[in-house]
């Protein structure tokens, strides 16, 4: 069964007729080619496909794109202005918060939304807020290192 | 003119990566990112018996379903070869391995969950996947022989019929009568038996594969998730689909992380392949993770009997080993070579022990294939010697440190040569280790203990001192050990008109950074910033040779084929240079981007040199061919050595046996070092391998072969909390044999941290008598010990 969704996407409204079993995940990869949003795993577990949802950060793989019918979604592909990196894209630069980039996109978005709940977090935080996102390379040091050197640089500016 | 500006983005600085500023913004370009007009879309059909005979398949169901374009089993695969093995090796009775067929989709018989049995390839992933559902099998279930030690024995139940028994090679390294004897006089003796726990990869990108098959042209492009894309076509083209090389390229775009499952030749690239041309569209497969952890090769997985002999002094007399190492259903690529030469040759550590001897049988299960995994064989050898040597430290009364110390190679002993088979040719295990034990105040440990006795936590202090053996070379010695591919590296530097540069590497790179790293070395010997370097790797049609990454061997491999390459654009841009100054080519010198006559102030720079060589209005037609381009085969003349000692603190709550650990420093010794920053990185990402196998990952299975660990929802990969702040320091001895004077660092962490974190834990648990935990040690042994024990 097919049904239709208007979603608002980094700004740009969207509308589109999807099968109804369309999650909000393959609707941001396939339908709109923003690749960015990661598929690591199917149990809801690695984070690689966190996105923004009306402002906090949900795993796109598990909702359907119709439950995200006329809402705001924000994707890793709406987060720096053009070739400028936001702060905390910055901040993983800087602080080598990356190796294969695959978990990247998921790690940014929740780290806004860490920030977002809490601008000056500790580093205990930041390890507690970071269970929904799995990374293979980087075993976390540089990640929590990036998201501490973000908060400051998003306080201070 | 005057001379360049002095750059920061040469060897040795921590230059931020320049691959980062796409992969942050969501503009990486992954395999499953690839859409391609016309694709199709792929889905296995996966046994779920670990062992049965295929009655039949009826797959008339499956092709009448929405969407079906084709339904393959077996029998479309028939003309075609079975995925190679690249490393063969032989047991100590001279006889080669067992080496059964390893089909692209199962023939007649499945050999372990996940075993793949058929493929759908519909318009989209969601008609593949429902018509899958309905192609009907007909299975005769048989009796999984799982257990390793079972399967070995005599008389089990055998996982290929045609094969004479589960062992697939009795291998041996060592002097077997000389370490008898060393053992038989020896003061003291000390025996362990340990399992080196089974493991799954995991890298964050599940595998991905697309064929692409263009019919004007009769040429294949594969897009698949390789660490490797020149062996993919070697191994695919030549051995499995008989495709010539030239019609047959092999794209490894950006790569999710790969530690060594992403090496290897798998059928879904083949299937791909061939159902490309079948169907005259593309055709593309994704993982999902559950099918990841069935079908991607597992680490590990070694049960193991050592014995450590010593003097009365603590000198190590001998070391006998001899070890179960699981194959799984099939060998994987290079499967053979990982508990054999990658492992017994590393049993002398960084010790003088005299007599070593090793034997291994590697066995065939119903399981998923083993092969290499981070360390490959090196975290086994270095796991089961350094937890020797802690228990021994414990049995004789010598502290741990003092009896590693007694037992060292000495700096003044290099290079040297190891009863079990490699010449070391530089270290210096006490400096690494000195430098770890400063950096963790050990004065202070019995200070932190009390305190942490305090709060109810039992502290604990273990230390392992590692080596590992990077960049297997040179490739007449590997091929003279079973390798059925030479291990050298290939680079091309072209430098443009305008005099910018193109590395055409045969390494890849899957998060090691090497579009950075490598765009150093450029940088550091041509006087050029990195803006004016384009690493280009992972694509067979743009980049001619090459052999991939792994095991460590990017940079002292690939790094000195394009420092070699390097060299010869540099010679040949001074005899362009002599011939613009009007001076012999032996009186020019090149140093920060400027081609000077020595004793002159006669100079020019390389972007003039690079425009002259393209613009060859004024160039010596005669003497020298227009452009300037060059390509370097590196072939090494011995492994790298890296080396070095970690230490670790743990903290064990008395009440529910939970494991923190509160400090881990890591002193590593990586030769010369390209990039600080990403050099600290890798060694992060080890450690926190390592530290997953010490603690919590392991692949289990129950003994009908299903895999009881089977996504992440039972296999407990560390997250952000489970992990320690690392702290790295280095000590350098430079590489002696390559022009770069680098080791390789990306294993080391994976290697060094599960002893150490291991010996922490029992560290902790003195007083209770603990001798050997097996890994991973999870909060529910250590509690259960603790219980028993009466806490």
């Amino acid at each position: 069964m097919s049904v239709n969704v208007s979603i608002t996407v980094n700004g740009k409204p969207v509308s589109a007729e999807v099968d109804d079993e369309t999650l909000l995940v393959t609707f941001l990869r396939d339908h709109l080619r923003l690749t960015g949003t990661h598929v690591g795993c199917d149990t809801s577990q690695c984070g690689a496909c966190t996105i923004h949802l009306n402002g906090d950060a949900v795993k796109s793989c598990t909702m359907l794109v119709a439950q995200a019918d006329g809402c705001e979604v924000a994707t890793i592909e709406g987060v720096s202005d053009g070739e400028t990196l936001h702060p905390m894209q910055q901040a993983f630069k800087d602080n080598h918060g990356l190796q294969c980039g695959f978990c990247t996109p998921g790690m940014i978005m929740s780290a806004l939304d860490i920030v977002k709940q809490n601008a000056s977090p500790s580093e205990g935080q930041v390890r507690d807020a970071l269970e929904g996102n799995l990374c293979r390379c980087t075993g976390y040091t540089n990640i929590v290192r990036s998201i501490l050197a973000g908060a400051k640089e998003m306080e201070a500016s | 003119m005057a001379a360049a500006e002095p750059l920061n983005t040469g060897i040795g600085e921590s230059v931020t990566r320049v691959e980062d500023s796409r992969f942050l913004r969501g503009l990486g370009n992954y395999v499953d990112d690839i859409v391609l007009p016309s694709q199709s879309y792929a889905v296995m059909v996966r046994s779920p018996h670990a062992r049965a005979t295929i009655n039949g398949i009826d797959t008339a169901a499956a092709l009448a379903s929405d969407g079906v374009l084709a339904v393959l089993t077996a029998d479309d695969f028939s003309a075609f070869g079975g995925l190679p093995c690249g490393w063969q090796v032989h047991s100590k009775n001279g006889d080669p391995m067992t080496e059964p067929k390893h089909p692209i989709l199962a023939e007649g018989a499945v050999r372990h969950v996940g075993d793949p049995v058929a493929v759908v390839v519909a318009e989209s992933k969601a008609q593949a996947r429902r018509a899958a559902g309905l192609v009907d099998v007909n299975y005769s279930e048989g009796d999984a022989v799982v257990d390793l030690q079972l399967a070995a024995s005599d008389g089990a139940e055998l996982v290929h019929s045609d094969t004479p028994s589960n062992v697939c090679f009795d291998w041996e390294l060592g002097d077997a009568a000389a370490t008898d004897a060393a053992i038989a006089a020896a003061a003291h003796v000390t025996r362990l038996e340990l399992v080196n726990n089974r493991l799954v990869p995991n890298a964050m990108e599940p595998r991905a594969a697309i064929g692409d098959y263009n019919s004007a042209n009769g040429e294949h492009t594969l897009y698949t998730t390789s660490q490797n894309p020149h062996v993919i076509r070697l191994l695919m083209g030549a051995f499995v689909l008989s495709l010539p090389e030239h019609k047959l390229r092999v794209v490894a775009p950006d790569v999710g992380g790969g530690f060594g499952s992403k090496i290897f030749h798998y059928a879904e690239e083949a299937i791909v392949t061939v159902a490309s041309k079948l169907i005259g569209r593309p055709v593309k497969w994704t993982a999902d993770r559950s099918e990841s952890f069935i079908s991607d090769a597992h680490g590990r997985d070694h049960v193991t009997t050592v014995e450590l002999a010593l003097d009365g002094d603590g000198m190590f007399l001998g070391l006998r080993s001899t070890t179960l190492a699981n194959m799984g259903a099939y060998l994987s690529t290079f499967a053979p070579s990982v508990p054999t030469y990658l492992h017994g040759t590393l049993l002398a550590g960084t010790y003088t022990t005299p007599a070593i001897y090793t034997n291994v049988k590697g066995v065939f299960t119903n399981t998923v294939a083993v092969d290499a995994y981070r360390g490959a064989g090196r975290p086994e050898a270095s796991y089961l010697l350094e937890r020797v040597v802690d228990l021994a430290a414990i049995e004789t009364g010598i502290d741990p440190v003092e009896l590693r110390r007694r037992n060292f190679i000495q700096p003044a002993a290099f290079p040297y040569d190891t009863p079990v088979a490699l010449t070391y040719d530089i270290g210096n295990y006490q400096a690494t280790l000195d430098m770890a034990l400063e950096n963790t105040d050990a004065a202070g440990f019995d200070g932190r203990k009390a305190a942490s006795a305090a709060r109810g936590k039992l502290r604990g202090r273990g230390i392992a001192c590692y080596i590992e053996a990077c960049g297997i070379a040179p490739s007449n010695i590997a091929g003279a050990l079973g390798a059925r591919a030479g291990l050298y590296e290939a680079a091309t530097v072209r430098v443009n008109p305008t005099g910018s540069v193109a590395v055409l590497t045969g390494s890849h790179s899957h998060g090691q950074g090497h579009e950075t790293t490598f765009a150093q070395v450029v940088s550091d010997t041509l006087g050029i910033p990195i803006e004016n370097v384009d690493i280009v790797h992972g694509d067979t049609g743009k980049i001619p040779f090459g052999m991939g990454t792994y095991g460590s061997r990017s940079i002292a491999v690939g790094g000195a084929a394009l420092s070699n390459a390097l060299d010869k654009i540099v010679l040949k841009g001074r005899q362009i240079a002599a011939h613009l100054m009007e001076a012999s080519a032996d009186d020019v010198v090149f140093k920060d981007g400027q081609f000077s006559v020595e004793g002159t102030d006669k100079s020019v720079g390389f972007g003039d040199v690079a425009l002259t060589a393209y613009v060859p209005h004024n160039f010596p037609l005669e003497t020298l061919e227009p452009g300037l381009e060059e390509t370097a085969f590196y072939d090494p003349k011995n492994f790298t050595y890296p080396s070095g000692a970690y230490v670790c603190e743990v903290e064990v709550d008395k009440d529910t046996g939970v494991i923190d650990i509160v400090e881990f420093h890591a002193s590593d010794d990586f030769g010369n070092i390209i990039n600080p920053m990403i050099v600290e990185g890798q060694v992060h990402g080890g450690v926190a391998q390592g530290v997953g196998q010490a603690l919590m990952e392991g692949a289990v299975y129950d003994d009908n072969g299903q895999l009881l660990t089977g996504s992440y929802m039972d296999y407990c990969m560390p997250r952000a909390d489970d992990l320690p702040n690392v702290t790295v320091s280095n000590h350098v001895t430079a590489c002696t044999h390559n022009p770069l004077g680098v080791k390789g660092c990306g294993e080391a962490g994976a290697i060094g941290s599960p002893p150490a974190v291991v010996n922490a834990v029992i560290n902790a648990l003195s007083d209770y008598g603990v001798k050997h935990i097996d890994m991973p040690v999870t909060a529910h042994k250590v509690w259960s010990i603790m219980n028993a024990n009466g806490n």
